[in-house]
């Protein structure tokens, strides 16, 4: 029987009511006496020197109260990479200033260089249009191929950046000759050029900020579209504009979705505050979607060489890769550890590979920024890795089945030290295996696909098997690797006098069900009913300092920091139980909400111990401090890694080129399973992202740098009747060794799992269908270019 | 500035607007309904839909004044009298046809729609009906079901999970 209630229920969602009933509170929806507009104005060239900005020819318009330029800001500082990055001969990686508004030089379309505040949104849209037109821009030759821009040292997106060029990075270094030496013994070696497409992420509320400044205090009051933030506070406070931490208070209330691109503190943010502290009123910015296209964080850009050497019977025996990773115009937060150590960490994959070592140059370009998009890295590693496994079966003849099952590592071998720096503590990866071709009735593909031929269709079927590394992250680990932050979360559990229980979180949601699922943990340690569990959350002003919702990690880390705190409220109960009931601490137990004196009916309810913590009476003050709320920090001791098994079938109509994704299932191991409804509902949005990578998605800038896909008129999302229903199993499940829930972490599955079973199926129907020229179609594999392909 | 008075949710209701204030803000920012969304510039992602007249009208594609007069119904007139979810939302709920809840106010208002003039929709006419509303959370897969089950049928057998 499934249950209904606590840890593994599908308990329906609270949140839902306010959602479905219009009263979510978005940032935009707010609205604040006296407030005004900012309009940012942005450059329409890809590269140019600033030569005027003339605000004279807007400081008059009606309503206009202020404008601000790069100049405002140019004794500020700049929003940082969080992570710092070395190259292969050790020299650091060059890390340009990224101000608040482009000063000097503008480095992309939509690169934000001045912005105007008005009494209403029309006037400062009015008037940053005058604006534009007001400005002198040089226009400078644009860079946007990565290949051409690290080759050409005369052209530079940032003057003191000579080659382009971020980083060169080695994974790991010291181990590339030993690499080569057996890619070059071995008896075949596979090779495959491809490209992980640019997405923008495109979470379907836009991003929006409004700035408070509260003369009296000096407090600023950020309210924004943010994962995460105490590390916008961060960020803000410690780099760009140096207000002490403790007088910016930073509120992300509901957020329409993230998927990595609201992790990031944006200049906008800062605009704002310094705004509304010069007007002495509360300024507000919400992007048009436009806007979202040209300056959100976009994600992927890889373009990657990789070399697999294998035995004749398919044993895979080393992998090498060299990739370049485009992070546009200017280093996002997480925009140097994605391509680095959230890619090449994974890129032995499931496998028993002994040899690895991966390259990745990073390359500045006249384009927006790139950054961590859903998955971040671990969909690139994943795809390039299955896809060359793919092209291995079909050069040697070998049945891709099979040939998983020979390599991936199997439970005997955790934990698994991989060549590429990483701990696997545990998995089964035969049995996800094993699961999805059940599901996905393998054996019935024969006859589907002789059905599908009948109506003219060419259908065909592609799998991957994927892992990940998430519940981002340990600390210690992630400063070796040149992170500047710790990865822990935190949580406070206060129990409230009468019984109630508000927890506050460093998690935020923003889609996920926090407040629906948390609860369910919580009442099932303590005993008591979810719905007097409340989750705060996404105010630093309610909540401990933690660290966001991103790379999977709210349950495996903020969960666990909540669990731990709930173990430090059991332990501070016995305590006063154990006064109360007039008994050794050493003999109280706790279960069903209940404290006893073991082997007695001697017993007191949680309620009854909450209140006498609270209204103490009869109390061990001497001893003991009273009120019943605890905090902990949680730091993990090593990544999670949940592990799946995909299976995709398409049909392919071979007049058209068009591909229709038929059929997708999923068999994952995620742990354990706090709430399965949840669970599949984040498996079915990464599946639907990735499907939309695979065969629709794509971001074209043209040989300007104008960005060609701005739209939703140009940039393929995908839509309900692009996808179809999906199978989901997560019942392969081998718990997550080293954190006390034992999960391991669900959001970004499907997105790292599917492109690659996506474009394996597309190959298969082709070379079933009797193009069997065709080894390789890049991403997204549009009507296009698999007519192209199958024409060639 | 001119008042432009309709009926949003069954109340007759006015505010100011100018003749390029969209329905939309009009609703937003006249009348505080923030439950319809924008989410985007082109008409596109469905994010504000409303219902005009009974029909399904994308709000950021429409000028106030245009409808001065007609009868409006937003996400915040969809419950039932007693306050309880209505049928389309209950089946959003059930189904968790939602996340974020950023497109949900459209993807209800649609389905309701959608639902008046086809009672007893296939999947595949759900699927082509619902183009015009994009959701970046959900995959599709629970909003399907979600409007299969609001429409009595059974959507589990039909998603075949
Ligand atoms: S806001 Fe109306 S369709 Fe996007
Ligand atoms: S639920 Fe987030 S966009 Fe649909």
């Amino acid at each position: 029987m499934p249950k209904d209630t606590g840890i593994g229920a599908s308990t329906k969602r609270r949140e839902d009511v306010r959602f479905l009933t219009g009263r979510g509170v978005y940032t935009d929806d707010l609205s604040l006496f006296g407030q005004a507009h900012a309009v940012m104005v942005r450059s329409t060239v890809a590269h140019g020197r600033i030569v005027s900005i003339d605000t004279s020819a807007v400081e008059s318009m009606p309503g206009v109260l202020a404008v601000f330029t790069g100049e405002d800001f140019k004794d500020v500082g700049g929003n940082p990479a969080g992570w710092l990055i070395n190259s292969r001969d050790g020299t650091p990686m060059r890390e340009p200033k990224r101000p608040v508004l482009a000063h000097g030089k503008v480095r992309h379309v939509g690169d934000a260089y001045a912005a105007v505040i008005a009494e209403s949104y029309a006037q400062a849209k009015d008037a940053a249009q005058v604006l534009s037109d007001a400005t002198e821009i040089e226009e400078l030759p644009a860079i946007v191929d990565m290949k051409a821009a690290a080759a050409d040292a005369s052209n530079r997106v940032h003057d003191e950046i000579p080659d382009n060029i971020c980083f060169d990075w080695g994974w790991i270094e010291d181990n590339r000759a030993a690499v080569d030496a057996a890619m070059k013994a071995a008896p075949h070696v596979v090779t495959l050029e491809l490209t992980n497409n640019r997405l923008v992420p495109n979470a379907m509320e836009p991003r929006a900020s409004i700035g408070e400044y509260f003369p009296g205090t000096g407090d600023y009051k950020l309210t924004t579209t943010s994962q995460n933030p105490h590390l916008t506070r961060l960020l803000i406070c410690a780099f760009v504009m140096g207000i002490p931490e403790n007088k910016l208070q930073v509120v992300a209330p509901d957020v329409g979705g993230g998927f990595g691109s609201k992790i990031y503190h944006y200049g906008e943010e800062a605009l704002v505050l310094a705004a509304a502290k010069r007007l002495g009123r509360p300024v507000r910015w919400t992007a048009e979607r436009t806007e979202s296209f040209l300056s959100d964080a976009h994600g992927r850009d890889h373009v990657t060489k990789i070399e697999l050497g294998c035995t004749k019977e398919g044993d895979i025996l080393a992998i090498r890769t060299e990739t370049y990773a485009n992070v546009g115009a200017y280093l996002s937060n997480f925009s140097t550890a994605t391509p680095t150590f959230l890619h090449g960490t994974l890129m032995a994959g499931p496998y028993k590979v002994p040899h690895v070592y991966v390259n990745v140059k990073t390359v500045f370009t006249n384009t927006a920024p790139v950054d961590a998009y859903r998955g971040a890295g671990r969909p690139e590693a994943t795809y390039s890795i299955e896809r060359v496994v793919d092209k291995m079966c079909r050069e040697l003849g070998l049945d891709p089945f099979e040939v998983r099952r020979r390599n991936l590592l199997t439970p005997d071998q955790f934990p698994y030290t991989t060549p590429v720096g990483l701990v696997y503590d545990t998995g089964n990866y035969q049995a996800t295996l094993d699961k999805a071709v059940d599901l996905a009735d393998v054996a019935g593909f024969e006859a589907r696909r002789a059905e599908s031929a009948k109506r003219g269709k060419l259908r065909g079927m592609g799998l991957s098997t994927w892992i990940e590394a998430c519940g981002i992250a340990p600390s210690h680990l992630v400063g070796v690797l040149g992170a500047r932050v710790g990865l822990y979360d935190a949580a406070t559990v206060r129990v409230n006098a009468t019984g109630t229980i508000s927890v506050m979180t460093g998690a935020h949601s923003h889609g996920q069900g926090h407040e629906t699922v948390f609860p369910q943990i919580v009442a099932e340690k303590l005993g008591i009913p979810a719905s007097s569990v409340e989750i705060v959350h996404g105010d630093t002003a309610k909540i401990p300092f933690g660290m966001g919702s991103y790379g999977s990690r709210s349950l495996a880390v903020a969960g666990s920091a909540m669990d731990r705190a709930i173990d430090k409220i059991i332990a501070k109960g016995k305590k006063i139980a154990a006064h109360m009931l007039e008994a050794a601490e050493g003999d109280i137990t706790f279960a069903d909400g209940k404290f006893s004196v073991a082997g007695t009916d001697k017993a007191k309810t949680f309620g009854e111990i909450a209140f006498s913590a609270y209204v103490p009476h009869n109390y061990p003050l001497e001893t003991l401090e009273p009120g019943l709320e605890e905090t902990a920090f949680y730091d993990p001791a090593n990544f999670t890694y949940p592990a799946g098994a995909y299976i995709c079938e398409v049909e392919v109509d071979e007049g058209t080129g068009k591909v229709d994704v038929v059929a997708f299932t999923c068999a994952d191991d995620f742990g354990n399973v706090m709430n399965p409804m949840i669970v599949e509902g984040q498996v079915h949005g990464g599946v639907g992202q990735g499907i939309g990578q695979a065969v629709l998605e794509s971001t074209s800038y043209d040989e300007n740098g104008q960005l060609l896909t701005g739209s939703y008129m140009d940039y393929a999302m995908p839509r309900a009747d692009d996808v179809p229903f999906y199978t989901v199993d997560h019942s392969c499940s081998t718990p997550c060794t080293h954190n006390p829930l034992g999960v391991k972490g669900c959001g970004e599955a499907g997105a790292i799992g599917s492109p690659p079973a996506v474009v394996n199926a597309v190959i298969d129907a082709l070379q079933r269908g009797g193009h069997s020229h065709v080894t390789h179609i890049d991403m997204p594999v549009s009507p296009n270019r698999v007519w192209q392909a199958m024409n060639a | 500035m001119t008042k432009v008075t309709m009926t949003v949710n069954g109340k007759s209701v006015s505010a100011e607007a100018e003749g390029r204030t969209l329905l939309v803000n009009y609703l937003r920012e006249g009348l505080g309904l923030t439950g319809t969304h924008v989410g985007c510039d082109t008409s596109q992602c469905g994010a504000c839909v409303v219902h005009v007249d009974g029909k399904a009208v994308k709000s950021c594609t429409v000028f106030a004044m245009d409808v001065a007069g007609s009868e409006v119904r937003t996400i915040e007139g969809m419950a039932n009298a007693d306050g309880s979810l209505g049928v389309v939302q209950q089946a959003f709920q059930d189904h968790h046809g939602l996340q974020c809840g950023f497109c949900t106010p459209g993807m209800v208002m649609t389905t309701a729609a959608l639902l008046a003039n086809n009672p007893k929709p296939t999947e595949a006419e759900v699927r082509h009906e619902l183009e015009g509303n994009i959701c970046r959370c959900t995959g599709y897969h629970n909003i399907v079901k979600a409007v299969l089950a609001a429409s009595g049928q059974d959507a589990g057998a039909m998603a075949a999970e």
